[in-house]
């Protein structure tokens, strides 16, 4: 995209890794890409864990008071209790990816890599990294290594700057 | 007649954008796409994507569940 004169830019920090944080960052990657707009993400922490070549993305209703799921015509939540059953975190994470499907919602590993082939430039945590003992052949190709200090230059450049 | 059709019918926010973009590659400058979705979403999508790209939304129609859109190329 940075062949457009002018274009607006935006970033974003990116530190969630569960099924449900990873779809903001990823849709609002991909389009502004697709509007010519120069996008840059930094990955950190639990976030960084969505640049694993293969993703296994869950989502916990444990904690999680708002997540209800359309469900015999109403919308059903889970008390605690019940969320912390073993199984039921597996069971969730199904129910939620049927719906995606089902509802013509991309799939976060689409939307990635929309956003490589769109090229979004994409910063890896270097601490991150070290912290969590992953190692780069475990990471799709693409992204490259950085730090605060590479981010924050970036940002003060953006039009946008979004912590997800 | 729009010079291209894509068919976007079925795919949820921000896919019928993206695939547009990706679509409107293989448009020559000045020529035309019809995009048909069933996201009501992508209304309002298609204008602020149009405006922000630089493209005419030539047209912007909805007829039962299926919305469709003419957009001319011109960036």
């Amino acid at each position: 995209m940075s062949n457009e004169s002018n274009a607006k830019s935006m970033s974003m920090i990116v530190t969630k890794g569960t099924l449900d944080w990873a779809y903001p960052p990823f849709i609002l990657a991909t389009t502004a890409a697709a509007m010519g707009i120069d996008v840059t993400m930094f990955f950190t922490f639990y976030g960084l864990g969505l640049l694993k070549k293969k993703l296994n993305l869950k989502v916990s209703p444990l904690g999680n008071a708002a997540m209800e799921m359309p469900m015999l015509g109403m919308h059903i939540g889970m008390p605690n209790m019940v969320a912390a059953i073993p199984g039921v975190d597996a069971a969730a994470t199904a129910m939620m990816k049927n719906l995606i499907k089902r509802k013509g919602v991309a799939s976060i590993e689409e939307l990635r890599t929309l956003a490589v082939e769109a090229d979004v430039k994409m910063i890896a945590c270097q601490m991150t990294m070290d912290l969590f003992e992953y190692k780069l052949e475990d990471m799709i190709e693409g992204p490259v290594l950085g730090g605060a200090a590479t981010y924050i230059e970036n940002a003060t450049k953006c039009d946008i700057n979004l912590f997800i | 007649m729009a010079d291209q059709l894509l068919d976007a019918k079925g795919l949820n926010c921000p896919l019928p954008i993206l695939r547009a973009k990706k679509a409107l590659k293989d448009v020559a400058m000045g020529g035309t796409l019809e995009v048909l979705a069933t996201d009501p979403g992508a209304v309002k999508d298609f204008e602020a994507f149009c405006r922000a790209t630089g493209n005419e939304l030539l047209a912007s129609n909805v007829e039962g569940k299926v919305y469709s859109f003419v957009i001319k190329r011109m960036s």
